[in-house]
């Protein structure tokens, strides 16, 4: 036997690989980890194991030991120590590795449960695949390949249950399809500590549903869906739209708040069709918020800006920057950035905001935490903007200071990257008072008001990073093209840059970053391409000063300030 | 013929005596607990774990190994849970405990508390046993009045309450885990051991004895005459009375009570029960309530056994067979609940295993797979095969959807689903093949519960 590496280890024996495995490991943890797949339905690992699928089942062994001299039992045909196997079959979900576990998953038995078990859980399913948005993502499917008869024994008359029962505003429910294995009961009950769910009759009637008059609707109710392994819970913004096996998925950030939520962003064809949380076992597990879901509606929103304007002319890019860089040359200039950009934008609109010599603002945004994914900081990159030195100090929600300067004749010029001057705080008659260079994707107050209107892209359309609450640096990608007529933001302020009269910038992130871990010493050393999908925590004791709003939540304590 | 020893029954049907406390004052009643109580509790733990005593709930588990298996240190209080869910089919012994003698059966469960320091004790009580309940519920207040239950019980620093809660109906109810988070009040979903053992992370989350109601009577007769008298009574390992509720086609139908082993399952069925009815034979016997395998009239039980230390071959009529826990296992059975249920000959084993699958298609609580479709399923196919559409592989395709049940659930129910299936279909086989050329029977003929 392998010793252990360390203390904390133990080693376990897997269809005959030895591993070291985590105390506390399951066996299907443990199995995962020596690369091998034990099919399960109701094992979650974020949720508590109940063990009622019965899918999992494995033998188990323990090293043969005399009893009375407490010596190895070899087996004298290999000369390697017995194994007393198990009578019976152990479900891998409930069952702990122990020190000299041995684990087969692939003998006549194990085989035997696993098709009894898909036999028993397809004799009163609807087998309605053809039709059901679950096909193509389906564990039951899937089992199905590798453990399904292939015909049914099957003769009597199947259950009947409710086909579309809307357990709340977002989630539609197929009980038919339900194989009971109450991963969303106990979402419900441990994630989202919303007791709405529950199983009513019994034996093979059970049925999913409701308690009396509640209903499934917290912000986190499309969880279940995600984690329902068959197609009895389905979202009913995404049901009956799209085969998820033509969907492409692209790993984005959510920008709800500070949390940064990791994400999937599934799209077809330049259209995104839903959004789904992807796993990050230190910021938001395998779990996101139904709000966070919306945003990708922002693409094709109706108000969505895609032509360049000087004033209210139609203008090209080159015409539109060249009007912009007599703006910014001509002194008197405000920049306000925003928490909602990227670290490289944030990067170039201090860049920007230097060679004008132009005070910086950001927008603060801020709400209830839900102690959970949702913080009270609503921005997701406040933390961005203080490393790379666009702000010193936290922004408030209203451009108090901007507007004071904008009275006392200051400002000439605001260049705003993103956000509406007058969400802000500023009125009307002070906006007539300047000219506003206006980045935004949305047709707003400050759009309609803009000397030169540059159209950019959504969080969808572009590639770049954010820093989260806990100082995580998080990369998003590009899902979908942005409309005609949006150009990329970064690729706006550098040429702003240069038009100002500044040095010339690169405009892409990989490129941005050499000059970003070379200036921002919390950066150094870090690449664009090096950063792993799970992201990278900086060091932010620099800023251990500054009061950041957000509360504890899911994997975030903030730390204690003196 | 056999004589029977009754010492649970003893005061059952006996005329003029009645369930209230005076009546058991007047024969002795609760004099054991007032010896008991002078003592430390230790004592009756050592007495019980002598005696060999094994549950009489279904599983003969040995009742002092259980009460051992307790965690006496988590610091967290201990519960004792009367299993009085008595739903097996072919059971009925602890309702006439219940009904008339429910004061020895409060005085072992409060012996049983004292001896493991139980300051609370529920009686969980199946659903259908309403008037059962009410007795319970007027006899704890008799016996609270005078001072047998509740603070200080006679005179010394020791207090117990002991409270009755009634089931809603379900078989499930039964099965330890189940009943308790039945008792906690959710959906009596059995839970998985490991690590829910009730005697570590029972009711509540706190070590829990689960004992049924004729094993805690049992615990008043030992301590009263002592683990060593007791294991006198009955066969090693087969230590006690136990009482065989036999129903079904005898002459004499009833509850008997005999020591453990000393009477065989001939004896039990010619002798005591009188026999088949006129005309009639025996035709199977299943001997430990309807989840038990039954056993088959003409069969021959052969093998080895362990007779004190060493082993001597056997070879058994089903006639022959003893009526102890382990005789019953070495015949392929088990000695269950000790619901007897007789088939002669007018019985078909057809209909008989559609009734018995019916029963257990409808108790299944749903919780895991294997269970609730396969009992279902089980039903399903028993049930078209009475109604007439049986086909020739139905028998081959019942013992197949048996197979892929037993040992594969979180709970016991699985074997309960799955046994008789098994065990009718491997010794009556032919007569479910010739069930498929029977003629349709007209739905109506034929009424499954």
């Amino acid at each position: 036997m392998i010793q252990p590496a360390s203390p904390d280890l133990i080693t376990v024996n897997v269809d005959g690989r030895e591993i070291a495995v985590p105390k506390g490991t399951n066996v299907i943890e443990a199995a995962r980890l020596a690369g091998v797949d034990v099919p399960h339905f109701c094992y979650h690992p974020k949720l508590t194991v109940v063990g009622n699928c019965r899918m999992c089942l494995v033998e188990t062994g323990m090293p043969a030991v005399d009893p009375a001299t407490k010596t190895p039992i070899l087996d004298p045909a290999t000369g390697k120590q017995k194994v007393n196997w198990g009578p019976r079959p152990a479900i891998g979900c409930a069952t702990n590795a122990a020190p000299g576990l041995h684990v087969r998953t692939t003998t006549q038995m194990v085989k035997d449960c696993r098709q009894g078990v898909m036999e028993f859980l397809l004799i009163n399913h609807p087998l309605d695949c053809p039709i059901c948005d679950q096909a193509g993502e389906c564990m039951l499917q899937e089992q199905a390949t590798g453990y399904g008869r292939g015909y049914s024994r099957y003769i009597e008359p199947k259950n009947v249950k409710p086909k579309r029962t809307r357990l709340g505003p977002r989630v539609t429910l197929d009980d038919e399809r339900c194989i009971l294995c109450s991963r969303c009961i106990r979402f419900c009950n441990e994630v989202a500590k919303d007791d709405v769910l529950g199983f009513v009759d019994r034996g093979s009637y059970s049925t999913l549903t409701c308690y009396p008059g509640k209903q499934l609707e917290n912000n986190y109710s499309l969880n279940t869906v995600d984690i329902c392994p068959v197609g009895a819970l389905t979202s009913t913004d995404f049901r009956f739209k799209m085969r998820v096996w033509f969907l492409k998925q692209t790993p984005s950030i959510d920008i709800e708040s500070s949390v940064g939520a990791n994400t999937l962003v599934w799209s077809r064809e330049g259209v995104i069709h839903r959004i789904t949380p992807r796993r990050n076992d230190q910021v938001n597990d395998t779990w996101m918020s139904d709000s966070g879901r919306l945003f990708y509606q922002r693409v094709r929103a109706p108000g969505r800006l895609a032509g360049i304007k000087i004033g209210d002319q139609s203008a090209t890019l080159e015409a539109a920057i060249a009007a912009a860089g007599r703006l910014l040359q001509g002194g008197s200039v405000a920049v306000v950035g925003s928490g909602q950009s990227s670290v490289e934008e944030q990067y170039l609109t201090r860049q920007l905001a230097d060679c004008t010599a132009a005070p910086a603002y950001l927008v603060g945004r801020s709400g209830v935490g839900d102690k959970l994914l949702i913080s009270a900081d609503r921005n997701p990159n406040v933390r961005g903007a203080v490393v790379t030195g666009l702000i010193k100090a936290l922004p408030t929600a209203k451009l108090e200071e901007l507007a004071i300067a904008i009275d006392a004749g200051q400002v000439k010029t605001i260049v705003s990257v993103g956000e509406d001057l007058i969400a802000a705080g500023l009125t009307p008659a002070q906006l007539a008072k300047v000219a506003v260079i206006y980045l935004g994707t949305q047709a707003d107050w400050t759009s309609a008001a803009a000397r030169v209107l540059l159209p950019s892209l959504t969080v969808f359309e572009k590639n770049g990073t954010f820093i989260n609450q806990q100082f995580r640096l998080q990369k998003f990608s590009a899902a979908v093209p942005g409309p005609a007529g949006a150009t990329d933001d970064l690729v706006l302020l550098a040429q702003l840059v240069a038009a100002a009269g500044g040095p010339s910038l690169a405009s892409e992130p990989a490129s941005l970053w050499t000059a970003l871990a070379a200036e921002v010493p919390a950066l150094s050393a870090i690449s664009f391409r090096g950063i792993p999908e799970t992201g990278l925590v900086l060091d932010g004791t620099p800023w251990a000063a500054l009061a950041f709003a957000e509360g504890a939540g899911l994997h975030f304590r903030p730390a204690a300030r003196t | 013929m056999a004589e029977q020893r009754r010492l649970i029954f003893q005061h059952i049907d006996e005329p003029g005596y009645s369930n209230d406390l005076a009546c058991y004052l007047r024969h002795g009643g609760y004099e054991v607990l007032r010896k008991v109580v002078a003592k430390p509790p230790a004592e009756v733990v050592d007495e019980v774990k002598k005696s060999g005593l094994r549950g009489r709930g279904g599983a003969g588990f040995p009742c002092g190994v259980k009460w051992t298996l307790l965690d006496r240190k988590s610091g967290k209080p201990i519960y004792l849970v009367v299993n009085a869910d008595e739903s097996e089919p072919g059971t009925f012994k602890d309702r006439y405990i219940i009904h008339q003698d429910p004061h020895q059966k409060l005085e072992g469960i409060m012996i049983t508390c004292f001896a493991n320091n139980v300051k609370q004790a529920y009686v969980y009580i199946r659903g259908e046993f309403p008037e059962g309940a009410r007795i319970l519920e007027a006899a704890i207040a008799e016996a609270r009045a005078a001072n047998f239950v509740g603070p200080n019980i006679l005179g010394t620093p020791y207090s117990c309450e002991i409270y009755v809660h009634r089931g809603a109906g379900a078989y499930i109810c039964g099965e330890e885990t189940g009943l308790i988070e039945s008792l906690e009040g959710k959906r009596p979903y059995p839970r998985i051991k490991p690590p829910y053992f009730p005697a570590v992370l029972g009711l509540y989350q706190c070590p829990t004895i689960v004992n049924n109601v004729e094993t805690l009577c049992h615990v008043k007769h030992i301590a009263a005459m002592g683990g060593e008298a007791y294991a006198k009574i009955g066969t090693p390992n087969n230590t006690g009375t136990r009482i065989f509720c036999v129903s079904g086609q005898v002459k004499k139908p009833g509850y008997y009570e005999f020591e453990v082993g000393k009477l065989t399952l001939g004896q039990l069925l010619n002798e005591v029960c009188g026999g088949p009815l006129p005309g009639r034979t025996f035709k199977a016997v299943i001997p430990g309530g309807s989840s038990a395998k039954v056993l088959k009239f003409g069969e021959r039980y052969k093998g080895k056994r362990k007779v004190g230390a060493e082993m001597v071959d056997f070879d058994w009529a089903l006639e022959d067979v003893p009526l102890d826990f382990d005789s019953l296992a070495l015949a392929g059975s088990m000695g269950g609940s000790g619901g007897v249920i007789v088939m002669d000959d007018s019985v078909s084993m057809v209909e008989a295993l559609g009734n018995i699958n019916a029963f257990y298609g409808h108790e299944s609580c749903g919780q895991c797979t294997p269970c609730r479709e396969g009992s279902a399923w089980m039903q399903r196919v028993t049930a078209r095969m009475v109604h007439g559409q049986a086909r020739k592989e139905d028998g081959a395709l019942l013992k197949n959807i048996a197979d892929q049940i037993a040992g594969r659930t979180i709970c016991a129910f699985g074997e309960a689903c799955a046994w008789p299936t098994q065990s009718f279909v491997a010794k009556f086989g032919a007569e479910f093949e010739a069930y498929a050329a029977k003629p349709a029977k007209s739905p109506a003929a034929i009424e499954l519960v």
